[in-house]
């Protein structure tokens, strides 16, 4: 289980303090899917980095009793001057899996042929893209980030990686934040939205769906 | 302990990826960790010889490779530690990699190959005649680790400061060349006169190059130095060093 308690984050900004949220609890089982919609600049991303752990609530706890991957599909988790493969080994190394292993599955998932010995920072951001959502596959988690919809390379690509992630995996539980409702819904047992700093749970897709709609269009009125 | 059995893993892969970028595949780097003090104790043999000009009580060769290697220790990994956060920004997306952890490959990385550079050529220099065995390695190796010890705190001093202000890393670049002259890297403390011996031994580097001279050339030399002043400095260095390592932790996350 992750279970989060009264979890805030502030940033220091120019002249205080800005709290992203406050005083957020959300409990995620095994196998379970939750979806997180949120406008841009909602905190989503925040959000997940602090249920991954690579940053820590500046109130309130987080426990994680089973693994968690780092936000999936990230293509920014990468040292730009090393090579895919080094990237590769780098990454084995800090999750205590065998390189030699993941490797081949990574070359021929991420099609990414040669290019896996060139610098990471020469990849188009589909290359990218592609190598990190192989990597992510390779090593295994109980329990996948997912960082907006996986929009990786082309069409039959984004197959296969529905095709790993829903099919092959669809025993682990998932995080999913999104600000386009209709792949959480798709693949979510549960959708909590994020606005104005609050996590607002529903267990009914529809009326989680309703909400955040509702949340945009005065969002639009109050800008109007 | 679970949790040092994983910083040990992830020290080791932050070691192996900067090994990549430092020295390349092309071994040009590393050529270079053995050809910049040997060039350096070359050049300035050829020029004392040139002038006639020895104003040390030492053996030259000796003197100028046991000097450089102090610097290129404490330089190194001191230096080295100002730009260790942002070239690795990415990869603290991985939960378990940590500030401390960025810093600790590179102190280890410039600790070793200082190391190496400085044995390397000792052994060189030794078999070709140029340089005498030394009297005592054990002295030494001691020298050795205070050093190292004195350059690992200043680094996580410099490191987490020079992260936090550009400037401060330019600055830092400068006050080490300025330090050279002072570092006890080139002179002995029995060369100067008592006044000055005295305010030498303020600086904890002097003692460290002292002692290595002592380990090299015998008791002989006079050499001065105070251990357990370099000790409390150290220690009076690391722990704000810690401190400042953990500040850093939290501020450079959030981008």
């Amino acid at each position: 289980m992750i279970s989060l308690r009264n979890v805030s984050k502030y940033y220091r900004v120019r002249g205080g303090t800005h709290a992203v949220f406050e005083d957020i609890s959300l409990d995620i089982q095994r196998g379970e899917k939750v979806g997180i919609l949120g406008r841009n600049g909602a905190g989503k991303s925040t959000l997940i980095r602090l249920i991954s752990g690579s940053e820590s609530p500046s109130r309130g706890s987080i426990e994680r009793t089973m693994s968690v991957s780092w936000p999936l599909a990230l293509t920014s988790a990468f040292q730009g001057s090393l090579t895919g493969v080094d990237n590769i080994h780098f990454i084995a190394r800090v999750y205590g899996v065998d390189a030699g292993e993941i490797i081949p599955y990574v070359q021929s998932f991420s099609e990414l042929g040669y290019y896996l010995d060139e610098p990471v920072k020469s990849y188009s951001s589909g290359m990218r893209a592609r190598l990190a959502f192989a990597l992510s596959m390779a090593v295994e988690f109980e329990c996948f980030l997912i960082d907006e919809v996986i929009s990786v390379g082309d069409a039959r690509f984004h197959d296969r990686c529905a095709h790993e992630l829903f099919e092959r995996r669809g025993d682990r539980a998932m995080v999913i934040v999104s600000h386009e409702p209709h792949f959480i819904q798709k693949h979510c047992d549960r959708v909590c939205v994020l606005v104005d700093g609050r996590l607002v749970k529903f267990d009914n897709a529809d009326l989680a769906l309703a909400f955040y709609e509702e949340s945009i269009r005065l969002a639009r009125t109050d800008a109007a | 302990m679970a949790s040092a059995r994983i910083q040990r893993r992830i020290v080791g892969a932050l070691l192996l990826r900067e090994l990549l970028t430092r020295f390349g595949r092309h071994n040009i780097g590393f050529l270079w960790l053995f050809a910049e003090p040997m060039l350096f104790t070359l050049g300035v043999l050829g020029i004392w010889t040139l002038y006639h000009t020895n104003r040390t009580p030492f053996p030259l060769t000796a003197f100028c490779l046991s000097g450089y290697a102090t610097v290129l220790l404490w330089r190194n990994t001191i230096g080295r530690c100002g730009n260790a956060v942002e070239p690795n920004r990415a990869l603290m997306h991985h939960r378990n990699v940590k500030v401390i952890d960025l810093f600790l490959a590179r102190i280890v990385l410039e600790i070793s190959g200082a190391s190496v550079s400085f044995v390397v050529l000792l052994v060189i220099f030794m078999l070709m005649g140029a340089i005498a065995p030394p009297d005592d390695v054990i002295k030494m190796i001691v020298a050795w680790g205070m050093l190292a010890w004195f350059s690992a705190s200043m680094a996580l001093i410099v490191g987490p400061l020079a992260t936090l202000s550009e400037p401060f890393e330019r600055f830092w670049h400068v006050f080490a060349y300025l330090f050279l002259p002072a570092s006890g890297a080139f002179f002995a403390v029995a060369m100067l006169s008592p006044h000055l011996q005295s305010i030498a031994l303020w600086v904890p580097t002097v003692s460290c190059a002292e002692l290595l001279r002592e380990g090299l050339f015998g008791p002989s030399i006079g050499a001065r130095y105070d251990l357990y002043y370099v000790a409390v400095v150290n220690l009076a260095l690391m722990i704000p060093g810690l401190l400042l390592t953990r500040h850093i932790q939290v501020t450079v996350e959030g981008e």
